[in-house]
């Protein structure tokens, strides 16, 4: 009831690239690869936050207990496992919220992001992020489950990562990402176009593919098969 | 009610330390009270642009460690009685800084002076961090290039994100200084115009100062340069820009080009 209650509200938010590792079945050979992978490059995964899915494979809760002892000596440090029995789990490595969809993108920044954001919840399913400030260069802007609209430009270096539709009521000079769990309906509107990357749906178009025309345009971009196209707007 | 006021960038280079002791000094000149702090500890450079660096006995580590209490620590500048400078370590490292120390040092600096001016170290560390902490307003020092002003949009994010102002859901009020401003190269695709700055950064402007060898003797000299060159374009632009800080409405001058008369000719001919 509160959150419906309460208008707006701040949080913190922090972005991360967070891996998903994903064994194959037979088990024992993938693992063989991982120990031949973790030989050469040490450190690779301690710092990294890793998801497992393990939809994969099929395993009874003893080998998953010894799957995971042995995770842990090697320094994996594990944020959630997806695919297995979740009584199996403690709750620190249930699945997390919307975690299927999540691995299909990336975010590349760790920056810690704070900003006064109110959500709007317009009807019961569609949910708007309403951003009052312009975006930051190194801040990145997480919203899985909407829309995200900006009163305000996004700069160099920062990141929108929306799961529906961005809507840039300045300039976009960072990057956006649309539609993130997959969604390729998803569009992004902006007052003027000087973005570093677009991404729909897991498709991307980098500034050299686009036309030099588009910048500094009022631009709309859309997903037409697996090709990003743009417009633009009056 | 004392202002406490962050001069930082991100980048390094660009003009904090000149605009720090500049800027300091002509708020001391309009007759308030004034401390400048150098927040850059181990390459401390307040003293030297303020020609004090003979007269630092203990600083601003010494006085967070207790090995000092701030009126010894505080250095009153020679040519005007109002205008106090608080020096870096220049032997210690930035960890010596610390939160606690800060807070407390800044709290006094309040209760004596009008304005405390910190002089951020480059960077987005804990150093600068530390700097920006306690600011009620930040001037954002950026010169006309892409990187720094990039920097400087990176730096007004963590305003909004780690000052203790944020953390109270206020906000740090925010100026755009820019310095080193070329006005034969901007616009040029060298530089990036006054206009393209303000709008990238999208906070007010407080000024625009030139890029000038005035600026060099004048660090040379040891003078900041609205004491020691009052009539040069750089110290007209620093006084103004202190004159707006004490929300004085006055126009903003931005350095035009200088005139061609040859190309100006040529051009008239043509049309
Ligand atoms: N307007 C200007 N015209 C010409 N030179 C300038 C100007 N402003 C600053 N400089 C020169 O640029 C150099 C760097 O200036 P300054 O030390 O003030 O920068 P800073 O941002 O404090 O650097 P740091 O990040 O290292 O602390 C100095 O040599 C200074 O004399
Ligand atoms: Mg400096």
């Amino acid at each position: 009831m509160l959150a419906q209650t309460r208008r707006s509200f701040s949080f913190q938010g922090r972005s991360f690239l967070a891996f998903v590792l994903a064994p194959s079945a037979p088990l024992h050979d993938w693992v063989q690869e991982l120990e031949a992978w973790t030989a050469k490059s040490p450190d690779f995964f301690s710092k990294k936050p890793v998801i497992l899915d393990l939809s994969g494979i099929s395993l009874n809760k003893a080998d998953f207990t010894e799957f995971l002892m042995l995770l842990r000596t090697r320094k994996f440090r594990l944020l959630s496992i997806e695919g297995v029995d979740p009584d199996w789990l403690e709750p620190e490595l249930e699945p997390l919220a919307d975690s299927k969809h999540n691995k299909d993108f990336q975010i590349a920044q760790s920056e810690l992001v704070k900003s006064s954001l109110s959500v709007l919840q317009n009807t019961p399913d569609i949910k708007t992020l309403i951003l009052n400030n312009p975006v930051r260069s190194g801040q990145s802007i997480h919203f899985p489950s909407g829309d995200v609209t900006i009163i305000g430009s996004v700069a160099s270096g920062a990141e929108i990562i929306s799961g529906g539709s961005i809507h840039i009521y300045g300039t976009l000079r960072g990057r956006a990402f649309a539609g993130s769990a997959g969604n390729e309906k998803a569009r992004i509107f902006c007052n003027r176009f000087e973005a570093e990357l677009l991404v729909i749906g897991g498709i991307y178009k980098s500034p050299e593919n686009i036309d030099k025309d588009f910048y500094g345009k009022p631009v709309q971009a859309w997903l037409e098969g697996k090709m990003i196209k743009l417009k633009q707007m009056e | 009610m004392a202002k406490v006021v962050v001069v930082t960038s991100g980048k390094g280079g660009v003009g904090k330390t000149t605009s720090t002791a500049a800027l300091g000094a002509a708020l001391a000149q309009n007759g308030q009270s004034v401390v400048v702090v150098d927040f850059d500890i181990g390459l401390r450079n307040l003293d030297l642009m303020m020609g004090a660096e003979r007269r630092v006995i203990f600083d601003l580590i010494n006085v967070i460690q207790g090995s000092a209490n701030l009126s010894q620590a505080l250095i009153r500048d020679k040519r005007l009685e109002n205008l106090y400078l608080l020096a870096a370590s220049q032997t210690r490292d930035k960890n010596a800084l610390t939160e606690k120390g800060v807070l407390q040092v800044i709290s006094e600096l309040r209760k004596k002076f009008d304005w405390v001016l910190c002089d951020s170290p480059a960077g987005i560390e804990r150093g600068a961090v530390l700097a920006m902490k306690h600011a009620d307003i930040a001037i954002i020092i950026a010169n006309p290039e892409i990187s720094s002003v990039r920097d400087s949009d990176r730096i007004i994010g963590l305003l909004d994100a780690k000052t203790e102002r944020a953390k109270n859901g206020q906000e740090v009020e925010k100026h755009l200084l820019i310095t080193r401003f070329d006005s034969s190269r901007a616009g040029t695709g060298e530089m990036l115009e006054v206009d393209d700055i303000s709008d990238i950064l999208s906070i007010p402007l407080l000024g625009v100062v030139p890029e000038s060898k005035d600026i060099l003797s004048a660090s040379n000299l040891g003078i900041p340069i609205t004491l020691s060159n009052k009539n040069s374009t750089s110290a007209q632009a620093y006084r103004d820009a202190a004159k707006r800080l004490n929300k004085e409405d006055i126009p903003i001058i931005i350095p035009t080009k200088k005139r061609n008369f040859l190309a100006g000719w040529f051009s008239g001919r043509a049309a």
